[in-house]
């Protein structure tokens, strides 16, 4: 509700109108960037962001151990150990250093949100975009297309699909991709039903623009401000689904994930054990994540503000 | 009328398409599937013709678009095939446990939407104080936290720290109820529901309260509260008998999508608590390569969501009388 009237008072001016769609977008972006230093809450998200990506990357450098390791101590197993100098967060029931996985975690998470959000901008907006502008025949079977993915349960689904084609962190995102785009093209549609009867539409269409450019060039730089916002909010759906999916057993075994971790932890009796200082931090950093998702493209203002319908 | 009963024919006709649309995707999912869908039943000894006997007895000799045909049929009566894993009739097994995921879900919600619509009230009612900020970012949280790390913190605290509640499982073993109102009404099974519906709640409660928030925020602008205010009623009856009743409407609708969603989605939850709902089922199918089991799960779920959506918007259309039945709006 919020984020409309703030697109409502940015519109793309007549005087951009020749300038091509590169120019309006790079305007966008740089607005973007100002956005981002002004406004706390997507700084935040940003920073969080930008530290787990560097963990992600650096991850080798900074764990102590490899996160598959069984570590012995003099020839025996250090298994189910506490916190100590040594193992930061403990060991797991086989040995393995528990401060490594978690850092080792940080690279699924984030090629998961990344995708992810990325996947819900093009195929939402661009479903939304077509929808939207050409109204009529192609918005109504895009429009049942979109309510179809609407009535399949989301993480049944994943589960189901990554089940057939094998667990790995791509089959997961293709897996929440395929769902995932349904709010973002309901949304952008309505955005572009009002956008398209704005002047500067009409004023191209009689200059004798054709119909792609007027959507790509005039009424798509308008909505990606809620596109990004839509991506936003994906990126936290999704670490939030792949962590679901890897604690459930249909998780990339290549891939040390922190839903992983929390699969392992509770599987090897952690919580019988009261063995908080494994079960606590996978949680906190999937929580961060998440929450700096939402963060980023003010995703926190359609969770905070939540409207009825996306229409 | 009769532009809103011709409104819900158009509705309940392209509910009726979007499920059947979803079963045949889920069809051919299941037939694309590597392997042979009898892959869990037929024993490696079997000989080639008893193989040959089993694919006929499961119709999976006929081509693909007979298979599709009777599939189809068999599904408008409810027939879902048998289970491999459980030897029985896949609505049999689902009927089973479906009480169970119902129980989850109801309890879950009430909990979820009473402290819910309470907090939001509460937190519109204290806004721009120390105590509203606290209560969104505490929100924020609730909407961020992985419910499985959630279900296995109150675990730790509540079942294995302080032995309060039961660590999983819908009832003590052994012990078998006569009735589903006798085992609604033992103290046992409200113990085995409480945790998992506490996990459920803790992620639910954050949609009613922040609609209920920011619709008492609308509200509370709305000229008949300044009235309200300026005849000089107490503050605490503009809160609760005008801005409140109407702000509750709207978080209603809301509530019929979340129960549909909420019945395919319980899957972590009921994974974490061994909970013996649909949601487990359908992990246990899957894992089991239990085809026909996990394919009438998953149709059941997406039934039931495509459904609620079709309630909700139904529902929607009384509630807000600004709701045109127009085509293309």
């Amino acid at each position: 509700m919020n984020t409309d009237v703030r697109m409502e008072q940015r519109p793309v001016q007549v005087a951009y109108r020749k300038a091509g769609f590169l120019a309006v977008l790079g305007k966008n972006l740089a607005g973007a960037f100002r956005f981002l230093k002004n406004d706390p809450f997507s700084m935040t998200g940003a920073v969080i962001y930008l530290f787990f990506i560097l963990i992600a990357l650096f991850a080798p450098l900074l764990a102590p151990y490899d996160p598959h390791e069984m570590i012995k101590h003099n020839g025996k197993l250090a298994f189910n150990q506490p916190p100590s100098a040594e193992h930061w967060l403990g060991t797991t029931n086989m040995g393995r250093d528990i401060f490594s996985q978690l850092v080792y975690g940080a690279k699924p998470a984030m090629m998961v949100g990344l995708t992810a959000a990325f996947f819900v901008v093009v195929v939402g907006t661009l479903v939304g975009l077509f929808a939207g502008y050409y109204k009529g025949r192609v918005d109504g079977v895009l429009m049942r297309v979109t309510d179809i993915a609407f009535g399949i349960p989301f993480e049944p689904f994943v589960i189901v699909l990554v089940a057939f084609l094998g667990p790995s962190v791509w089959n997961i995102v293709l897996a929440m991709g395929l769902l995932l785009w349904r709010d973002t093209a309901r949304v952008i549609r309505s955005q572009v039903l009002t956008v398209r009867e704005r002047s500067f539409v009409e004023a191209a269409k009689i200059s004798g623009a054709s119909d792609l450019r007027i959507l790509f060039v005039q009424v798509a730089p308008n909505i990606l401000p809620l596109s990004f916002l839509y991506g936003s909010l994906a990126m936290g759906w999704a670490i939030l689904t792949e962590a679901a999916v890897s604690f459930l057993g249909f998780g990339d075994p290549a891939m040390m994930s922190w839903g992983f971790m929390l699969n392992d932890a509770y599987a090897s009796q952690a919580l019988s054990r009261e063995a908080y200082w494994w079960i606590i931090p996978p949680g906190i950093f999937i929580m961060l994540t998440v929450m700096a998702g939402f963060y980023i493209g003010r995703g926190s203002e359609e969770i905070l503000y939540p409207r009825l319908k996306n229409q | 009328m009769g532009n809103r009963s011709k409104f819900i024919w158009s509705r309940l006709a392209q509910m009726v398409l979007t499920l059947w649309i979803i079963a045949t995707i889920l069809f051919f999912i299941f037939r694309l599937m590597p392997g042979n869908p009898l892959v869990a039943y037929i024993d490696p000894t079997f000989t080639k013709e008893q193989q040959d006997i089993l694919m006929a007895q499961f119709g999976l000799d006929k081509p693909l678009w007979m298979q599709y045909l009777i599939y189809l049929a068999n599904l408008v009566q409810g027939e879902l095939g048998d289970s491999f894993k459980f030897r029985a009739p896949v609505m049999e097994v689902i009927w089973g446990v479906l009480p169970n995921t119902l129980y989850l879900m109801l309890f879950s919600f009430v909990i979820a939407y009473l402290v819910g619509i309470l907090g939001g009230v509460l937190l519109a009612w204290k806004r721009k104080t120390r105590f509203e900020t606290i209560g969104i970012i505490a929100t924020l949280f609730t909407r961020s936290a992985p419910q499985m790390w959630v279900g296995m913190i109150v675990l730790v605290i509540f079942s294995f720290h302080l032995n309060w509640f039961p660590s999983g499982g819908a009832s003590a073993t052994g012990v078998v109820y006569a009735s589903e109102w006798e085992k609604l009404t033992s103290l046992s099974f409200l113990k085995h529901l409480f945790l998992p519906s506490l996990t459920a709640a803790i992620y639910l409660m954050g949609l009613p309260l922040l609609l209920m928030r920011s619709n008492m925020l609308d509200v509370m602008g709305e000229s008949y509260v300044e009235v309200a205010r300026m005849r000089g009623l107490s503050e605490q009856r503009i809160m609760l008998k005008y801005a409140a009743r109407n702000a509750a409407l709207p978080v209603v609708t809301a509530m019929a999508v979340g129960i549909g969603y909420a019945l395919g989605g319980n899957v972590v939850i009921e994974m974490v608590f061994s909970w013996p709902g649909l949601g487990r089922l359908l992990v246990n199918a899957v894992s089991a390569s239990d085809y026909a089991l996990a394919q009438g799960a998953f149709i059941l779920s997406a039934a039931v969501m495509v459904i609620m959506n079709f309630v909700a918007d139904i529902l929607y259309s009384f509630l807000d009388p600004r709701v045109t039945f127009g085509k293309g709006r």
